[in-house]
Protein backbone atom coordinates (compact mmCIF):
# COMPACT_ATOMS: atom_id res chain seq x y z
CA UNK A 1 0.00 0.00 0.00
CA UNK A 2 2.91 2.41 1.09
CA UNK A 3 4.49 1.33 -2.68
CA UNK A 4 1.47 2.25 -4.43
CA UNK A 5 1.27 5.71 -2.02
CA UNK A 6 4.76 6.48 -3.18
CA UNK A 7 3.85 4.97 -6.91
CA UNK A 8 1.06 7.48 -7.13
CA UNK A 9 2.78 10.81 -5.65
CA UNK A 10 5.57 9.79 -8.56
CA UNK A 11 3.18 9.51 -11.34
CA UNK A 12 -0.19 11.35 -10.51
CA UNK A 13 -1.01 12.29 -13.80
CA UNK A 14 -0.76 8.40 -14.76
CA UNK A 15 -3.25 7.70 -12.42
CA UNK A 16 -5.64 11.10 -13.39
CA UNK A 17 -5.61 9.68 -16.69
CA UNK A 18 -6.66 5.99 -15.90
CA UNK A 19 -9.62 7.56 -13.90
CA UNK A 20 -12.49 7.71 -16.89
CA UNK A 21 -11.13 4.17 -17.93
CA UNK A 22 -11.93 2.76 -14.02
CA UNK A 23 -15.12 4.53 -13.80
CA UNK A 24 -16.08 3.14 -17.65
CA UNK A 25 -15.36 -0.18 -16.26
CA UNK A 26 -16.97 -0.07 -12.86
CA UNK A 27 -20.27 1.30 -14.30
CA UNK A 28 -20.56 -0.29 -17.29
CA UNK A 29 -19.32 -3.77 -16.69
CA UNK A 30 -19.16 -4.04 -12.89
CA UNK A 31 -22.40 -2.57 -11.70
CA UNK A 32 -24.37 -4.77 -14.04
CA UNK A 33 -22.98 -8.06 -12.09
CA UNK A 34 -24.14 -6.44 -8.99
CA UNK A 35 -27.73 -5.93 -10.84
CA UNK A 36 -27.85 -10.09 -10.82
CA UNK A 37 -29.03 -9.82 -7.60
CA UNK A 38 -32.44 -9.54 -9.98
CA UNK A 39 -32.13 -13.07 -10.90
CA UNK A 40 -32.52 -13.81 -6.92
CA UNK A 41 -35.33 -11.77 -5.80
CA UNK A 42 -39.31 -10.63 -7.46
CA UNK A 43 -37.60 -7.72 -8.81
CA UNK A 44 -40.09 -4.99 -8.94
CA UNK A 45 -38.54 -1.50 -10.39
CA UNK A 46 -40.91 -0.03 -8.15
CA UNK A 47 -39.40 -1.22 -5.31
CA UNK A 48 -35.75 -1.46 -6.44
CA UNK A 49 -32.98 -3.46 -5.34
CA UNK A 50 -33.48 -3.44 -1.95
CA UNK A 51 -36.96 -3.32 -1.49
CA UNK A 52 -37.82 -6.10 -3.95
CA UNK A 53 -38.71 -9.65 -2.50
CA UNK A 54 -35.99 -12.28 -2.47
CA UNK A 55 -37.13 -15.78 -3.85
CA UNK A 56 -33.02 -17.61 -4.00
CA UNK A 57 -33.54 -20.18 -6.52
CA UNK A 58 -37.07 -19.78 -7.43
CA UNK A 59 -36.16 -18.44 -11.26
CA UNK A 60 -33.81 -21.16 -12.33
CA UNK A 61 -36.54 -23.66 -9.99
CA UNK A 62 -38.95 -22.26 -12.61
CA UNK A 63 -36.70 -22.35 -15.40
CA UNK A 64 -34.82 -25.66 -15.54
CA UNK A 65 -38.73 -26.80 -15.11
CA UNK A 66 -40.64 -24.96 -17.68
CA UNK A 67 -40.48 -26.74 -21.52
CA UNK A 68 -38.79 -23.00 -22.85
CA UNK A 69 -35.93 -24.71 -21.14
CA UNK A 70 -35.36 -27.46 -23.21
CA UNK A 71 -36.17 -25.50 -26.21
CA UNK A 72 -33.95 -22.64 -25.94
CA UNK A 73 -30.89 -24.47 -24.42
CA UNK A 74 -31.12 -26.95 -27.42
CA UNK A 75 -31.21 -24.81 -29.96
CA UNK A 76 -28.62 -22.54 -28.70
CA UNK A 77 -25.97 -25.65 -28.48
CA UNK A 78 -27.21 -26.75 -32.02
CA UNK A 79 -26.89 -23.56 -33.28
CA UNK A 80 -23.79 -22.92 -31.84
CA UNK A 81 -22.45 -26.38 -32.78
CA UNK A 82 -23.17 -25.75 -36.28
CA UNK A 83 -21.36 -22.73 -36.39
CA UNK A 84 -18.61 -24.28 -35.17
CA UNK A 85 -18.79 -27.46 -37.76
CA UNK A 86 -19.12 -24.96 -40.83
CA UNK A 87 -18.96 -21.81 -40.09
CA UNK A 88 -15.47 -22.25 -38.41
CA UNK A 89 -14.05 -24.04 -41.05
CA UNK A 90 -15.21 -22.33 -43.90
CA UNK A 91 -12.91 -19.61 -43.87
CA UNK A 92 -9.88 -21.64 -43.49
CA UNK A 93 -10.90 -23.56 -46.50
CA UNK A 94 -11.36 -20.79 -48.90
CA UNK A 95 -8.41 -19.03 -47.68
CA UNK A 96 -6.45 -22.94 -48.71
CA UNK A 97 -8.02 -22.61 -52.12
CA UNK A 98 -7.37 -18.91 -52.70
CA UNK A 99 -3.49 -19.85 -51.73
CA UNK A 100 -3.94 -21.83 -54.52
CA UNK A 101 -4.24 -19.40 -57.11
CA UNK A 102 -1.49 -18.21 -59.15
CA UNK A 103 -3.11 -15.40 -60.89
CA UNK A 104 -3.07 -12.20 -59.24
CA UNK A 105 -5.56 -10.63 -60.42
CA UNK A 106 -8.74 -13.53 -60.06
CA UNK A 107 -7.62 -13.74 -56.27
CA UNK A 108 -7.89 -10.14 -55.83
CA UNK A 109 -10.92 -9.62 -57.41
CA UNK A 110 -12.37 -12.95 -55.49
CA UNK A 111 -11.04 -11.66 -52.74
CA UNK A 112 -12.38 -8.28 -52.58
CA UNK A 113 -15.84 -9.33 -53.84
CA UNK A 114 -15.96 -12.08 -50.86
CA UNK A 115 -15.39 -8.46 -48.77
CA UNK A 116 -18.57 -7.24 -49.51
CA UNK A 117 -21.27 -9.51 -47.66
CA UNK A 118 -19.40 -7.61 -44.53
CA UNK A 119 -20.01 -4.70 -45.13
CA UNK A 120 -23.80 -4.54 -45.27
CA UNK A 121 -25.47 -4.22 -41.73
CA UNK A 122 -27.44 -6.81 -39.59
CA UNK A 123 -30.73 -5.35 -40.64
CA UNK A 124 -29.80 -4.85 -44.47
CA UNK A 125 -28.78 -8.72 -44.63
CA UNK A 126 -31.63 -9.63 -42.18
CA UNK A 127 -34.15 -7.61 -44.63
CA UNK A 128 -32.73 -9.15 -48.21
CA UNK A 129 -32.49 -12.70 -46.38
CA UNK A 130 -36.55 -12.38 -45.28
CA UNK A 131 -36.76 -10.96 -48.91
CA UNK A 132 -35.07 -14.05 -51.00
CA UNK A 133 -36.88 -16.71 -49.05
CA UNK A 134 -40.24 -14.90 -49.00
CA UNK A 135 -43.10 -16.91 -51.23
CA UNK A 136 -42.45 -14.77 -53.69
CA UNK A 137 -38.46 -14.37 -53.32
CA UNK A 138 -35.73 -15.06 -56.04
CA UNK A 139 -34.51 -18.39 -53.43
CA UNK A 140 -38.27 -19.79 -52.84
CA UNK A 141 -39.22 -19.51 -56.33
CA UNK A 142 -36.16 -21.20 -57.79
CA UNK A 143 -36.68 -23.82 -55.56
CA UNK A 144 -40.51 -24.23 -56.19
CA UNK A 145 -39.80 -26.92 -59.00
CA UNK A 146 -37.52 -29.15 -56.56
CA UNK A 147 -40.53 -28.55 -53.35
CA UNK A 148 -43.58 -28.66 -55.39
CA UNK A 149 -44.26 -25.21 -54.44
CA UNK A 150 -42.96 -21.83 -53.53
CA UNK A 151 -43.51 -21.30 -49.53
CA UNK A 152 -41.89 -18.59 -47.29
CA UNK A 153 -38.85 -20.77 -46.22
CA UNK A 154 -38.66 -19.01 -42.70
CA UNK A 155 -41.74 -20.09 -41.98
CA UNK A 156 -41.03 -23.67 -41.52
CA UNK A 157 -39.01 -24.93 -38.69
CA UNK A 158 -36.81 -27.36 -40.52
CA UNK A 159 -35.29 -24.95 -42.89
CA UNK A 160 -33.98 -22.07 -40.13
CA UNK A 161 -31.13 -23.91 -39.22
CA UNK A 162 -29.88 -24.02 -42.79
CA UNK A 163 -30.65 -20.57 -43.62
CA UNK A 164 -29.26 -19.18 -40.68
CA UNK A 165 -25.76 -20.71 -40.42
CA UNK A 166 -25.53 -20.23 -44.74
CA UNK A 167 -26.03 -17.13 -44.31
CA UNK A 168 -23.34 -16.57 -41.53
CA UNK A 169 -21.23 -18.34 -43.83
CA UNK A 170 -21.61 -16.06 -46.35
CA UNK A 171 -21.40 -13.00 -44.51
CA UNK A 172 -18.24 -13.57 -42.57
CA UNK A 173 -16.30 -16.27 -44.90
CA UNK A 174 -14.48 -13.86 -46.76
CA UNK A 175 -13.58 -11.23 -43.98
CA UNK A 176 -12.27 -13.70 -41.66
CA UNK A 177 -10.12 -15.52 -44.51
CA UNK A 178 -7.85 -12.48 -44.36
CA UNK A 179 -6.13 -13.92 -40.78
CA UNK A 180 -5.71 -17.31 -42.33
CA UNK A 181 -4.36 -16.36 -45.91
CA UNK A 182 -2.28 -13.63 -43.31
CA UNK A 183 -0.63 -16.79 -41.84
CA UNK A 184 -0.19 -18.72 -45.04
CA UNK A 185 2.21 -16.10 -46.22
CA UNK A 186 4.18 -17.00 -43.16
CA UNK A 187 4.56 -19.97 -43.79
CA UNK A 188 8.02 -20.64 -44.49
CA UNK A 189 8.55 -21.54 -48.20
CA UNK A 190 11.81 -23.88 -47.49
CA UNK A 191 9.28 -26.07 -45.86
CA UNK A 192 7.82 -27.35 -48.86
CA UNK A 193 11.15 -27.68 -50.73
CA UNK A 194 12.30 -29.84 -48.48
CA UNK A 195 8.93 -31.93 -48.63
CA UNK A 196 9.36 -31.84 -51.98
CA UNK A 197 12.71 -33.29 -51.92
CA UNK A 198 11.24 -35.89 -49.52
CA UNK A 199 8.49 -37.12 -52.60
CA UNK A 200 5.70 -35.58 -50.28
CA UNK A 201 3.08 -34.81 -53.07
CA UNK A 202 0.68 -31.80 -52.75
CA UNK A 203 -1.62 -33.35 -50.16
CA UNK A 204 0.99 -34.79 -48.44
CA UNK A 205 2.47 -30.75 -48.59
CA UNK A 206 -0.75 -29.39 -47.10
CA UNK A 207 -1.10 -31.93 -44.15
CA UNK A 208 2.36 -31.90 -42.97
CA UNK A 209 3.58 -28.38 -43.87
CA UNK A 210 0.80 -25.69 -44.37
CA UNK A 211 -1.53 -26.76 -41.49
CA UNK A 212 0.75 -27.32 -38.46
CA UNK A 213 2.32 -23.90 -40.46
CA UNK A 214 -1.32 -22.04 -40.03
CA UNK A 215 -2.40 -24.24 -36.81
CA UNK A 216 -2.05 -21.86 -34.09
CA UNK A 217 -3.67 -19.27 -35.71
CA UNK A 218 -6.27 -21.75 -36.09
CA UNK A 219 -6.66 -22.47 -32.37
CA UNK A 220 -6.66 -18.89 -31.38
CA UNK A 221 -9.40 -18.33 -33.20
CA UNK A 222 -11.16 -21.36 -32.10
CA UNK A 223 -10.72 -19.49 -28.58
CA UNK A 224 -12.32 -16.81 -29.66
CA UNK A 225 -15.41 -18.26 -31.28
CA UNK A 226 -16.06 -20.17 -28.30
CA UNK A 227 -16.21 -17.27 -26.31
CA UNK A 228 -19.06 -15.83 -28.91
CA UNK A 229 -20.40 -19.38 -28.90
CA UNK A 230 -23.52 -18.97 -26.88
CA UNK A 231 -24.70 -14.98 -28.39
CA UNK A 232 -25.17 -17.29 -31.57
CA UNK A 233 -25.84 -13.17 -33.33
CA UNK A 234 -28.81 -13.00 -31.62
CA UNK A 235 -29.70 -9.80 -33.04
CA UNK A 236 -29.73 -11.40 -36.36
CA UNK A 237 -32.09 -13.85 -34.94
CA UNK A 238 -34.49 -11.25 -33.45
CA UNK A 239 -34.67 -9.44 -36.87
CA UNK A 240 -35.28 -13.12 -38.70
CA UNK A 241 -37.99 -15.55 -36.24
CA UNK A 242 -41.30 -15.56 -35.79
CA UNK A 243 -43.67 -17.35 -34.03
CA UNK A 244 -44.15 -20.12 -36.16
CA UNK A 245 -40.46 -21.07 -36.20
CA UNK A 246 -39.51 -20.63 -31.93
CA UNK A 247 -39.03 -24.62 -32.37
CA UNK A 248 -35.63 -24.06 -34.25
CA UNK A 249 -35.02 -20.50 -33.39
CA UNK A 250 -35.68 -19.48 -30.16
CA UNK A 251 -32.17 -19.18 -28.52
CA UNK A 252 -31.69 -18.15 -24.82
CA UNK A 253 -30.89 -14.89 -25.87
CA UNK A 254 -33.80 -14.21 -27.90
CA UNK A 255 -35.53 -15.64 -24.85
CA UNK A 256 -34.49 -13.23 -22.33
CA UNK A 257 -35.01 -10.55 -24.46
CA UNK A 258 -38.97 -11.28 -24.69
CA UNK A 259 -39.47 -12.10 -20.94
CA UNK A 260 -37.29 -9.48 -19.88
CA UNK A 261 -37.48 -6.41 -22.26
CA UNK A 262 -40.97 -7.12 -24.21
CA UNK A 263 -43.01 -9.09 -20.44
CA UNK A 264 -40.77 -7.01 -18.22
CA UNK A 265 -39.66 -10.06 -15.92
CA UNK A 266 -36.81 -8.90 -15.02
CA UNK A 267 -35.94 -11.10 -11.95
CA UNK A 268 -36.43 -14.26 -13.88
CA UNK A 269 -34.87 -12.97 -17.41
CA UNK A 270 -32.02 -12.10 -15.43
CA UNK A 271 -31.85 -15.63 -13.89
CA UNK A 272 -31.55 -17.04 -17.31
CA UNK A 273 -29.05 -14.29 -18.85
CA UNK A 274 -26.85 -15.32 -15.40
CA UNK A 275 -27.60 -18.82 -16.32
CA UNK A 276 -26.05 -17.87 -20.18
CA UNK A 277 -23.04 -16.25 -18.95
CA UNK A 278 -21.90 -18.92 -16.53
CA UNK A 279 -21.92 -22.00 -19.32
CA UNK A 280 -20.72 -19.30 -21.79
CA UNK A 281 -17.30 -18.61 -19.44
CA UNK A 282 -17.02 -22.17 -18.63
CA UNK A 283 -16.78 -23.03 -22.47
CA UNK A 284 -14.04 -20.16 -23.35
CA UNK A 285 -12.08 -20.98 -20.07
CA UNK A 286 -12.47 -24.68 -21.28
CA UNK A 287 -11.16 -23.76 -24.52
CA UNK A 288 -8.34 -22.43 -23.05
CA UNK A 289 -7.44 -24.96 -20.91
CA UNK A 290 -7.17 -27.86 -23.46
CA UNK A 291 -5.26 -25.55 -25.89
CA UNK A 292 -2.92 -24.81 -22.80
CA UNK A 293 -2.94 -28.60 -22.21
CA UNK A 294 -2.48 -29.62 -25.85
CA UNK A 295 -0.10 -26.71 -27.74
CA UNK A 296 1.74 -23.89 -26.88
CA UNK A 297 -1.26 -21.58 -27.58
CA UNK A 298 -3.04 -20.04 -25.59
CA UNK A 299 -4.89 -16.53 -24.97
CA UNK A 300 -5.11 -16.00 -21.00
CA UNK B 1 7.84 -31.94 -59.84
CA UNK B 2 6.20 -34.75 -61.72
CA UNK B 3 3.32 -34.86 -59.10
CA UNK B 4 2.89 -31.61 -59.70
CA UNK B 5 1.73 -31.43 -63.18
CA UNK B 6 -0.03 -34.39 -62.93
CA UNK B 7 -3.74 -34.94 -64.51
CA UNK B 8 -5.26 -34.55 -61.03
CA UNK B 9 -3.06 -31.77 -59.65
CA UNK B 10 -4.71 -29.96 -63.15
CA UNK B 11 -8.37 -31.24 -62.70
CA UNK B 12 -8.37 -29.41 -59.18
CA UNK B 13 -6.75 -26.47 -59.86
CA UNK B 14 -9.52 -25.58 -62.68
CA UNK B 15 -12.17 -26.86 -60.23
CA UNK B 16 -10.51 -24.46 -57.71
CA UNK B 17 -10.70 -21.75 -60.15
CA UNK B 18 -14.51 -22.33 -61.34
CA UNK B 19 -15.52 -23.08 -57.35
CA UNK B 20 -13.89 -19.51 -56.26
CA UNK B 21 -15.52 -18.03 -59.23
CA UNK B 22 -18.94 -19.64 -58.13
CA UNK B 23 -18.22 -18.52 -54.54
CA UNK B 24 -17.50 -14.40 -55.67
CA UNK B 25 -21.06 -14.99 -57.16
CA UNK B 26 -22.89 -16.54 -54.56
CA UNK B 27 -21.07 -12.87 -52.77
CA UNK B 28 -22.26 -10.78 -55.22
CA UNK B 29 -25.56 -11.79 -56.67
CA UNK B 30 -27.85 -10.19 -53.80
CA UNK B 31 -26.42 -7.12 -54.16
CA UNK B 32 -26.07 -6.92 -57.69
CA UNK B 33 -30.04 -8.35 -57.81
CA UNK B 34 -30.97 -5.49 -55.22
CA UNK B 35 -29.41 -2.96 -57.20
CA UNK B 36 -31.11 -4.06 -60.55
CA UNK B 37 -34.65 -4.24 -58.80
CA UNK B 38 -33.95 -0.76 -57.70
CA UNK B 39 -34.15 0.57 -61.33
CA UNK B 40 -36.99 -1.89 -62.33
CA UNK B 41 -40.76 -0.84 -63.49
CA UNK B 42 -42.78 -1.73 -60.26
CA UNK B 43 -45.03 -3.51 -61.78
CA UNK B 44 -43.01 -6.17 -63.48
CA UNK B 45 -40.86 -5.95 -60.56
CA UNK B 46 -43.74 -7.70 -58.36
CA UNK B 47 -44.33 -10.03 -60.89
CA UNK B 48 -41.12 -11.67 -61.32
CA UNK B 49 -39.74 -14.56 -60.17
CA UNK B 50 -36.39 -15.50 -59.57
CA UNK B 51 -32.98 -13.37 -59.22
CA UNK B 52 -32.54 -10.57 -61.40
CA UNK B 53 -29.28 -9.59 -63.54
CA UNK B 54 -30.88 -6.36 -64.94
CA UNK B 55 -33.69 -4.28 -64.64
CA UNK B 56 -37.06 -5.98 -65.28
CA UNK B 57 -39.54 -3.65 -67.53
CA UNK B 58 -38.71 0.44 -68.16
CA UNK B 59 -36.48 1.91 -66.50
CA UNK B 60 -37.50 3.95 -63.94
CA UNK B 61 -36.23 6.28 -61.04
CA UNK B 62 -38.87 6.60 -58.86
CA UNK B 63 -37.99 4.10 -56.46
CA UNK B 64 -35.38 6.82 -55.11
CA UNK B 65 -37.67 9.28 -55.61
CA UNK B 66 -40.10 8.69 -53.24
CA UNK B 67 -37.10 7.38 -50.72
CA UNK B 68 -35.59 10.70 -51.49
CA UNK B 69 -38.95 12.28 -50.60
CA UNK B 70 -39.13 10.42 -47.08
CA UNK B 71 -37.70 12.57 -44.64
CA UNK B 72 -37.19 9.90 -42.13
CA UNK B 73 -34.65 8.46 -43.81
CA UNK B 74 -32.58 11.53 -44.30
CA UNK B 75 -32.90 12.20 -40.38
CA UNK B 76 -32.17 9.10 -39.27
CA UNK B 77 -29.43 9.43 -41.64
CA UNK B 78 -27.99 12.04 -39.93
CA UNK B 79 -28.83 10.55 -36.44
CA UNK B 80 -26.72 8.03 -37.72
CA UNK B 81 -23.67 10.45 -38.69
CA UNK B 82 -23.75 11.61 -34.85
CA UNK B 83 -23.76 8.50 -33.49
CA UNK B 84 -21.02 7.52 -35.53
CA UNK B 85 -18.72 10.30 -35.00
CA UNK B 86 -19.66 10.87 -31.37
CA UNK B 87 -19.39 7.25 -30.60
CA UNK B 88 -15.85 7.07 -32.55
CA UNK B 89 -14.79 10.03 -30.44
CA UNK B 90 -15.66 8.90 -27.21
CA UNK B 91 -15.12 5.00 -27.88
CA UNK B 92 -11.36 6.00 -29.38
CA UNK B 93 -10.05 8.47 -26.50
CA UNK B 94 -11.55 6.32 -23.95
CA UNK B 95 -9.63 3.20 -25.55
CA UNK B 96 -6.27 4.83 -26.62
CA UNK B 97 -5.79 6.24 -23.12
CA UNK B 98 -6.56 3.53 -21.11
CA UNK B 99 -4.51 1.64 -23.36
CA UNK B 100 -1.23 3.66 -23.06
CA UNK B 101 -2.01 4.16 -19.20
CA UNK B 102 -2.00 0.57 -19.07
CA UNK B 103 1.00 -0.03 -21.13
CA UNK B 104 3.00 1.87 -18.81
CA UNK B 105 5.81 -0.26 -16.74
CA UNK B 106 6.08 1.83 -13.79
CA UNK B 107 1.89 2.43 -13.42
CA UNK B 108 2.07 -0.06 -10.54
CA UNK B 109 -1.95 -1.10 -10.23
CA UNK B 110 -1.71 -1.86 -14.28
CA UNK B 111 -1.53 -5.49 -13.85
CA UNK B 112 -4.56 -5.60 -11.36
CA UNK B 113 -6.54 -3.84 -13.60
CA UNK B 114 -5.86 -5.60 -16.92
CA UNK B 115 -6.57 -8.25 -14.93
CA UNK B 116 -9.95 -7.15 -13.95
CA UNK B 117 -10.35 -5.73 -17.40
CA UNK B 118 -10.09 -8.99 -18.68
CA UNK B 119 -12.52 -10.47 -16.54
CA UNK B 120 -15.15 -8.71 -18.16
CA UNK B 121 -14.54 -10.53 -21.59
CA UNK B 122 -15.04 -13.74 -19.99
CA UNK B 123 -18.39 -12.47 -17.49
CA UNK B 124 -20.90 -10.04 -17.71
CA UNK B 125 -24.50 -8.93 -16.52
CA UNK B 126 -26.39 -9.51 -19.40
CA UNK B 127 -28.66 -8.16 -21.30
CA UNK B 128 -31.46 -6.96 -18.28
CA UNK B 129 -29.15 -5.93 -15.75
CA UNK B 130 -27.33 -3.11 -18.27
CA UNK B 131 -30.88 -2.31 -19.49
CA UNK B 132 -31.66 -1.38 -15.63
CA UNK B 133 -28.90 0.92 -15.86
CA UNK B 134 -29.23 2.86 -18.53
CA UNK B 135 -32.61 3.73 -16.81
CA UNK B 136 -31.20 4.16 -13.76
CA UNK B 137 -28.51 6.29 -14.86
CA UNK B 138 -30.88 8.54 -16.87
CA UNK B 139 -29.57 7.69 -19.72
CA UNK B 140 -32.83 6.32 -21.53
CA UNK B 141 -33.60 7.98 -25.01
CA UNK B 142 -30.56 9.80 -24.95
CA UNK B 143 -27.24 9.33 -27.38
CA UNK B 144 -25.28 8.76 -24.61
CA UNK B 145 -26.95 5.59 -24.04
CA UNK B 146 -25.97 4.51 -27.47
CA UNK B 147 -22.11 6.04 -26.73
CA UNK B 148 -21.05 5.37 -23.16
CA UNK B 149 -21.80 2.00 -22.92
CA UNK B 150 -20.15 0.98 -25.69
CA UNK B 151 -17.59 3.56 -25.61
CA UNK B 152 -14.46 0.64 -24.84
CA UNK B 153 -14.09 -2.47 -26.58
CA UNK B 154 -11.72 -4.99 -24.09
CA UNK B 155 -10.33 -6.36 -27.21
CA UNK B 156 -9.41 -3.58 -28.91
CA UNK B 157 -8.09 -1.88 -26.04
CA UNK B 158 -5.51 -5.11 -25.98
CA UNK B 159 -4.66 -4.60 -29.62
CA UNK B 160 -3.73 -0.99 -29.26
CA UNK B 161 -1.68 -1.71 -25.50
CA UNK B 162 0.53 -4.34 -27.36
CA UNK B 163 1.08 -1.68 -30.11
CA UNK B 164 2.14 1.23 -27.62
CA UNK B 165 4.14 -1.56 -26.17
CA UNK B 166 5.95 -2.22 -29.02
CA UNK B 167 7.17 1.57 -29.52
CA UNK B 168 10.94 1.67 -28.04
CA UNK B 169 11.42 3.41 -25.03
CA UNK B 170 14.12 5.66 -26.47
CA UNK B 171 11.64 7.61 -28.77
CA UNK B 172 10.07 9.12 -25.48
CA UNK B 173 13.40 10.10 -23.67
CA UNK B 174 14.37 13.14 -25.40
CA UNK B 175 10.46 14.57 -24.79
CA UNK B 176 11.03 13.49 -21.24
CA UNK B 177 14.30 15.32 -21.06
CA UNK B 178 12.09 18.13 -22.40
CA UNK B 179 10.10 17.97 -19.50
CA UNK B 180 6.92 16.69 -20.53
CA UNK B 181 4.28 14.97 -19.25
CA UNK B 182 2.36 11.91 -19.63
CA UNK B 183 0.12 12.82 -21.24
CA UNK B 184 2.35 14.83 -23.36
CA UNK B 185 4.09 12.16 -23.91
CA UNK B 186 0.72 10.40 -25.09
CA UNK B 187 -0.36 12.86 -27.44
CA UNK B 188 3.43 14.18 -29.08
CA UNK B 189 5.00 10.52 -29.14
CA UNK B 190 2.57 7.48 -28.58
CA UNK B 191 -0.24 9.05 -31.01
CA UNK B 192 2.12 9.86 -34.11
CA UNK B 193 3.51 6.69 -33.87
CA UNK B 194 0.82 4.24 -33.75
CA UNK B 195 -1.17 6.37 -36.38
CA UNK B 196 -1.77 2.75 -38.11
CA UNK B 197 -3.04 0.68 -35.43
CA UNK B 198 -5.21 3.62 -34.32
CA UNK B 199 -7.01 4.61 -37.63
CA UNK B 200 -7.55 0.48 -37.74
CA UNK B 201 -9.10 0.93 -34.50
CA UNK B 202 -11.23 4.02 -34.95
CA UNK B 203 -12.52 2.21 -38.12
CA UNK B 204 -13.60 -0.77 -36.32
CA UNK B 205 -15.68 1.28 -34.02
CA UNK B 206 -17.28 3.41 -36.71
CA UNK B 207 -18.57 0.37 -38.60
CA UNK B 208 -19.57 -0.66 -35.41
CA UNK B 209 -22.21 2.50 -34.87
CA UNK B 210 -22.66 2.28 -38.22
CA UNK B 211 -24.41 -0.75 -38.00
CA UNK B 212 -25.52 -0.70 -35.04
CA UNK B 213 -29.42 -1.21 -34.38
CA UNK B 214 -30.57 -3.11 -31.28
CA UNK B 215 -29.01 -0.78 -28.16
CA UNK B 216 -31.26 1.99 -30.01
CA UNK B 217 -34.23 -0.43 -30.46
CA UNK B 218 -33.84 -0.58 -26.36
CA UNK B 219 -33.20 2.80 -25.38
CA UNK B 220 -34.49 4.81 -27.59
CA UNK B 221 -38.16 5.62 -27.64
CA UNK B 222 -38.39 9.09 -29.36
CA UNK B 223 -38.83 8.71 -33.08
CA UNK B 224 -36.51 11.88 -33.99
CA UNK B 225 -33.66 10.32 -32.49
CA UNK B 226 -33.90 7.03 -34.59
CA UNK B 227 -30.73 5.61 -36.35
CA UNK B 228 -31.14 4.61 -40.20
CA UNK B 229 -30.96 1.14 -39.05
CA UNK B 230 -33.86 0.91 -37.29
CA UNK B 231 -35.85 3.21 -40.00
CA UNK B 232 -34.18 0.32 -41.98
CA UNK B 233 -35.42 -2.48 -39.77
CA UNK B 234 -39.08 -0.78 -39.32
CA UNK B 235 -39.05 -0.44 -43.49
CA UNK B 236 -37.32 -3.81 -44.56
CA UNK B 237 -38.45 -6.10 -41.32
CA UNK B 238 -41.73 -5.09 -40.59
CA UNK B 239 -42.63 -3.76 -43.91
CA UNK B 240 -43.80 -0.85 -42.89
CA UNK B 241 -43.14 1.18 -46.13
CA UNK B 242 -45.82 3.67 -45.14
CA UNK B 243 -44.00 6.01 -43.40
CA UNK B 244 -42.04 6.59 -46.57
CA UNK B 245 -44.95 8.01 -47.69
CA UNK B 246 -45.68 11.27 -45.78
CA UNK B 247 -48.12 12.36 -48.46
CA UNK B 248 -51.10 9.25 -48.47
CA UNK B 249 -49.85 7.91 -52.13
CA UNK B 250 -52.86 5.29 -53.18
CA UNK B 251 -50.43 2.79 -55.37
CA UNK B 252 -48.07 3.19 -52.47
CA UNK B 253 -48.72 -1.27 -51.92
CA UNK B 254 -47.17 -1.43 -55.83
CA UNK B 255 -44.52 0.46 -54.96
CA UNK B 256 -43.71 -1.39 -51.65
CA UNK B 257 -41.23 -4.01 -52.87
CA UNK B 258 -39.09 -1.34 -55.30
CA UNK B 259 -39.01 1.49 -52.52
CA UNK B 260 -37.48 -1.52 -49.82
CA UNK B 261 -34.88 -2.46 -53.01
CA UNK B 262 -33.87 1.41 -53.02
CA UNK B 263 -33.97 2.22 -49.51
CA UNK B 264 -31.36 -0.89 -49.58
CA UNK B 265 -28.97 0.93 -52.03
CA UNK B 266 -29.38 4.35 -50.76
CA UNK B 267 -28.54 2.89 -47.35
CA UNK B 268 -25.72 0.67 -48.32
CA UNK B 269 -24.02 2.87 -50.73
CA UNK B 270 -21.44 5.47 -48.56
CA UNK B 271 -20.57 1.71 -47.36
CA UNK B 272 -20.14 -0.24 -50.39
CA UNK B 273 -18.41 2.86 -52.16
CA UNK B 274 -15.80 3.14 -49.78
CA UNK B 275 -15.17 -0.28 -48.90
CA UNK B 276 -12.55 -1.28 -51.47
CA UNK B 277 -10.98 1.72 -50.79
CA UNK B 278 -10.50 0.75 -47.41
CA UNK B 279 -10.34 -3.02 -46.95
CA UNK B 280 -6.44 -2.26 -46.90
CA UNK B 281 -7.58 -0.98 -43.03
CA UNK B 282 -9.38 -3.43 -42.66
CA UNK B 283 -6.93 -6.14 -43.45
CA UNK B 284 -4.50 -4.84 -41.33
CA UNK B 285 -6.66 -4.36 -38.52
CA UNK B 286 -8.06 -8.18 -38.72
CA UNK B 287 -4.07 -9.38 -38.73
CA UNK B 288 -3.33 -7.10 -35.90
CA UNK B 289 -6.20 -9.15 -33.89
CA UNK B 290 -5.48 -12.29 -34.40
CA UNK B 291 -1.55 -12.33 -34.80
CA UNK B 292 -1.28 -10.00 -31.17
CA UNK B 293 -4.68 -10.48 -29.30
Amino acid sequence: MRQLIANYKRHKMIYWLTLPVVVYFLIFSYLPMAGLIMAFQDFKPSKGFFGSEWVGFQHFVDFFTSPNFWRVTRNTIVLSLMELAFGFPAPILFALMLNEVKNRLFKRTVQTISYLPYFLSTAIIAGLIRDFMSSTGPISTTLAPIMGKAVNLLSVPEYFRAIFISTNIWQFMGYISIIYLAALTRVDPELYDAARMDGAGYWKQCWHVTLPGISSTIIIMFILNMGQLLSVNFEKILLLYNSAIYETADVISTYIYRQGILSQNYGYSTAVGLFNSVIAMLLILGANYVSKKYSETHLF
Amino acid sequence: MQLDRSIGRRLFLVFNYLFLALIALICLAPMWHTLSASFSSPVELNAHRGLLWYPVGEFTLKGYEIVFKNSAIWRSYLNTLIYVVGGTLVGISMTAIGAYTLSRRYFRPRNVLMLLITFTMLFNGGMIPNYMLIHKLGLYNTAWALILPTAINVFHLIILRTAFMGIPPEMEESAKIDGANDLQIFLRIIVPVSKASISVIVLFIAVMHWNSWFPASLYLSDRAKYPLQIILREILIDGNTSITSAGANPAISMYKLLIKYCTVIVSTLPVLTIYPFIQKYFTQGVMIGAIKG
